[in-house]
């Protein structure tokens, strides 16, 4: 069902560019997704979700919906055979909604059928008795107003992270400042809109355990999760991971897995569930809006001399990873600036809303948005550059955050910045409607229409932080095959689009001097790899894979015996001198060598709770953006022009990928800068589907210009340095910059709509 | 019911179809074509993207029903054998293929162009494509593989 890759490309070492494994069947149409599974006898699997925000159940009927013809299974809370409560960070989160609902969405009961259309109307006869209970929808009066209802007994609080270093209220350095700027900043809900469907296939087998094929990015962390619900031992619940089509983050909590799995235990069928784009949009965690309040001082000479910020994120009805975001949001709260006095108060709340979690930027996001205004703000009021303001307070290497951490490998903003700025800006074009803000809809042929440019940075942590035991497994097998050494890389590393599968091969070839490499299907049968999530696969399973070959390298000079610092090189054992000691095919022979290695980055800490410092990450990583956009002022419209990024990335592991990386990161910014918003009312989401959800087109997306730097950190496998994230932070503040410059308008709210540059509403 | 069409090159019989199912559903469920994608089935993304009697559109608007006795042309139908089409082979190289989702919609869409337009330039491809989404690539290497594509094929005619 899930085939072995192995790469047409024969070439293509660390830093090659081979094409991916998966390319061939990816365009053929013959990639199996998670959602193109089948198998003779499978029944549809479907979810009842509520319709409530918030609500109490006095009562189910599923009496109606198993009468329908080719209902073979309705299930409630009452069927889940072990734990009623999973979750990834806290199991807060119930199989099956119990006696309360705490989000619109959430689910209440599961149905099999023949067909998904008898699903479906099964569906509609399930009965349930709800006691509609007033929603918690305000997050700031959730968490600080005592007389709010709480959202799980006794509390709405998931977590509060503070940040305290020197005094931003001694009078003292308050007389530093020339100026002080205190704004208040919004963030919307941005969706991962990842377009292969949550979906998978469950087979029950027949010692009582399943088989599992699903899309995830974190086969072990689901595993965890799925077997106490369901009452069975892990090594009886087999995953396999199917064909991703996307992530982001959005496949980080579950989804239908334990479902679907439940629906096979209970008829003993194999069963497949699809949800379709209205029930995805339910189906899985967003990222944060946040509510934040910044107040900056500054010196005249523009250096910064405190930073106050309060960071309010809702996190809906559930944990999911939100304490996690709020460190990040804490702990990256002044941006890659040396501030000496912080005070960072960062609250992740429950909340009624839509439930939130894991999206690319992670917390990070929020932040950006709104430090990078505020440095605009004060550029602004000291008349200075924007780009040099940021140079003046810029990190380097041995500059010490808020947290006390020391940042131990280059970060050289300074010259980022300046590489940016030297870049060429867009030539002026010809006049063309279809390049107007409003395009071809005619709605202007110049007039009215403005220019601006602004700047944004990110910095964003690599690999999972706080003291998390955080590491990646990889098997790697080496023999003959056919005449000619090829080896087979398994781990259980989610390839979730960005090409993982391509880097562990190149890896393979790099280290172990040879052309042909297969790469086995992730699965539960090796392993843990951990999340793809943290931009951390390339450093995790990259380091993982690395070190697996290192071993296999070991072996295999032993046995030709060769000099311990021999390498492998074009199939043969060759010294360090370059002497040719013998040929791989002879030192192998029949036998297979076969390794398996675990990678752990450094240590790290948990942040002090109530100062917030540690040392809590292992990497830093940062993009800086500039955007030139083209705003219609009349009527609110706006056209992204260009994108320039520079981003260090330690070193070019796949530059395709990378760009792909950084392209794709962009655009995710771009959408949070002016379009993309889960709008919810009272607690209920607005626009469910991709006719009111936008998401960037081909027509919104610029060219984008990229320079990419290689200044490597010493204690990362290839000195590489994680790459997904960072983009995604600084487009969005440049893009807003820009729009700020060409309107004039303060802009303290993404994603910014028509109606907040047309002056309909205040901005 | 049971349905009868044309899909890439050979008669196909689909029977039990419900009223309601889509060309889309046909084609992945009962055909054995999941290569066109299901990303919204709401005529908003393009990842169905099929050629039904030689006009591209949205497999997931179609009704099972209208494509009787039409010829169907999917993803599935343009590589010949293990040789694919210029289209497809531009897409892998030029780096546009992540996750993958998008790409067969894109693959047909761009194909059409290309049949339609022979040297597209950037603003006619935009137009063309403006109805498949991709959340993965930012649409760059998209971009480069269209290019690539139509001076391949015009450099093999
Ligand atoms: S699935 Fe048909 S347009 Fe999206
Ligand atoms: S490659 Fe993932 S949606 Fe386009």
């Amino acid at each position: 069902m899930t085939k072995p890759l192995t790469s047409t490309s024969r070439a293509g070492g660390v830093g090659e560019s081979p094409v991916r494994p998966d390319g061939p069947l990816k365009v053929k149409g013959e990639f199996a997704y998670s959602s193109d599974l089948w198998i003779d006898g499978m029944l549809w699997g479907a979810t009842l979700r509520s319709p409530h925000p918030r609500a109490r159940i006095t009562g189910v009927d599923i009496g109606p919906a198993l009468a329908i013809a080719g209902v073979r299974a309705v299930l409630t809370h009452a069927d889940v055979p072990g734990d009623k409560f999973y979750g990834i960070d806290q199991r807060d989160q119930p199989v099956l909604a119990i006696d309360e609902v705490r989000y619109q969405g959430e689910p209440v009961a599961l149905v099999a059928a023949d067909h998904p259309e008898a699903a479906r109307r099964a569906l509609n006869s399930i009965e349930v008795h709800y006691e509609v209970l007033e929603p918690i929808f305000d997050a700031h009066k959730a968490l600080f107003d005592p007389t709010s209802e709480h959202v799980h007994p006794g509390t709405n609080l998931v977590r509060h992270q503070p940040v305290r270093q020197g005094d931003p209220d001694d009078p003292a350095v308050r007389a530093q400042c020339a100026v002080v700027i205190a704004r208040d900043y919004e963030v919307g809900i941005q969706d991962q809109a990842f377009l292969g469907p949550e979906s998978g296939l469950a087979i029950p087998s027949e010692d009582g355990g399943i088989e599992l094929y699903v899309a995830t990015q974190w086969l072990h962390n689901d595993l965890a999760q799925i077997a106490p619900c369901l009452r069975l031992p892990q090594e009886k619940v087999r995953m396999t991971m199917a064909g991703v089509g996307g992530a982001f983050g959005g496949r980080e909590d579950l989804s239908m897995q334990i479902h679907v799995a439940m629906l096979a235990l209970h008829t003993g069928k194999p069963v497949k569930m699809v949800y379709h784009r209205e029930e995805s949009f339910f189906g899985h965690v967003h990222r944060h809006p946040a509510v934040m309040h910044y107040e900056h001082g500054a010196s005249a000479d523009g250096k910064l001399v405190f930073v106050k910020a309060q960071i309010a994120l809702d996190g809906g009805g559930f944990a999911s990873t939100t304490p996690a975001v709020v460190a990040n949001a804490a702990s990256l709260g002044v941006g890659p600036y040396e501030v000496p006095h912080v005070k960072i108060d960062a609250y992740g709340a429950y909340t009624n809303n839509p439930p939130c979690g894991a999206m690319r930027g992670f917390g990070a996001v929020q932040a950006c948005f709104a430090y990078e205004s505020q440095m605009d703000a004060v550029a602004e009021a000291l008349g200075m550059s924007p780009w040099r303001l940021r140079q003046i307070n810029a990190v380097s290497e041995g500059s010490t955050l808020p947290t006390g951490q020391v940042i131990d490998s280059p970060v050289p903003l300074s010259e980022m910045l300046d590489d940016l700025v030297a870049m060429p800006l867009p030539p002026s074009e010809e006049f063309d409607l279809r390049r107007m803000p409003g395009g071809v809809s005619n709605t202007t042929h110049g007039e009215g229409v403005r220019r601006g440019v602004g700047y944004g940075v990110g910095i964003k942590n690599i690999c999972f932080s706080e003291g998390f035991d955080d590491y990646s497994t990889a098997r790697v097998r080496l023999e003959m095959i056919g005449g000619e050494p090829a080896a087979l890389v398994h781990t259980a590393a989610a390839e979730v689009g960005q090409g993982l599968v391509t880097l562990k091969a190149q890896i393979a070839r790099t280290e172990l001097g040879i052309e042909r490499v297969t790469i086995a299907p992730a699965d539960s049968r090796v392993g843990n790899a951990g999340s793809s999530s943290a931009s951390r696969q390339s450093y995790m399973t990259g380091g993982a894979v690395k070190e697996a070959c290192a071993a296999v390298r070991q072996r295999v000079i032993e046995l030709a015996g060769a000099p311990a610092d021999a390498q492998l090189v074009g199939g043969k054992v060759v010294t360090a001198l370059g002497e040719v000691v013998a040929q791989l095919a002879d030192v192998l022979g029949d036998t297979a060598i076969e390794e398996t290695r675990e990678y752990r980055h450094r240590p790290t800490e948990r942040m002090n709770p109530l100062t917030g410092q540690g040392n809590s990450h292992v990497q830093f990583a940062l993009c800086v953006h500039r955007a030139v956009v083209d705003v219609d002022v009349e009527l609110g419209l706006v056209r992204v022009v260009e994108l320039a990024a520079v981003q260090d990335v330690g070193k070019i592991m796949n530059l395709l990928s990378l760009e792909g990386q950084i392209h794709g990161g962009t655009a995710q910014g771009l959408g949070l800068a002016v379009m993309e918003e889960i709008q919810v009312a009272n607690g209920k989401v607005l626009n469910p589907s991709f006719t009111d959800y936008l998401i960037p087109t081909i027509l919104d997306m610029p060219p984008m210009r990229l320079k990419i730097l290689e200044n490597a950190d010493p204690h990362a496998p290839y000195g590489l340095r994680g790459a997904g994230e960072p983009p995604t932070l600084s487009s969005t503040p440049a893009i807003v910059a820009a729009i700020r410059q060409a309107t004039g308008l303060a802009l303290k709210r993404v994603p910014i709509r028509p109606e907040h540059l047309t002056g309909t509403l205040a901005s | 019911m049971r349905l009868k069409m044309t899909v890439n090159g050979e008669s196909r019989d689909a029977d039990g179809v419900w009223p309601g199912e889509s060309l889309l559903y046909v084609l992945r469920e009962r055909l054995g074509l999941p290569g066109s994608k299901n990303a919204c089935e709401q005529g908003e993304c393009g990842s169905c993207t099929v050629y039904l009697d030689g006009v591209a559109v949205c497999a997931c608007l179609v009704a099972a029903g209208q494509a009787v006795d039409r010829e169907v042309i999917t993803v599935e139908g343009l590589a010949d054998g293990d040789r694919l089409d210029p289209v497809q082979e531009c897409f892998v190289q030029a780096g546009a293929v992540q996750c993958g989702f998008c790409t067969p919609g894109l693959i047909v869409a761009t194909h059409d162009l290309i049949a339609r337009n022979p040297s597209p330039s950037d603003e006619e491809i935009r137009e063309a494509l403006a109805g498949n989404l991709c959340r993965c690539t930012g649409y760059e290497k998209i971009l480069d593989a269209v290019r690539a594509a139509a001076r391949r094929k015009a450099a093999q005619t």
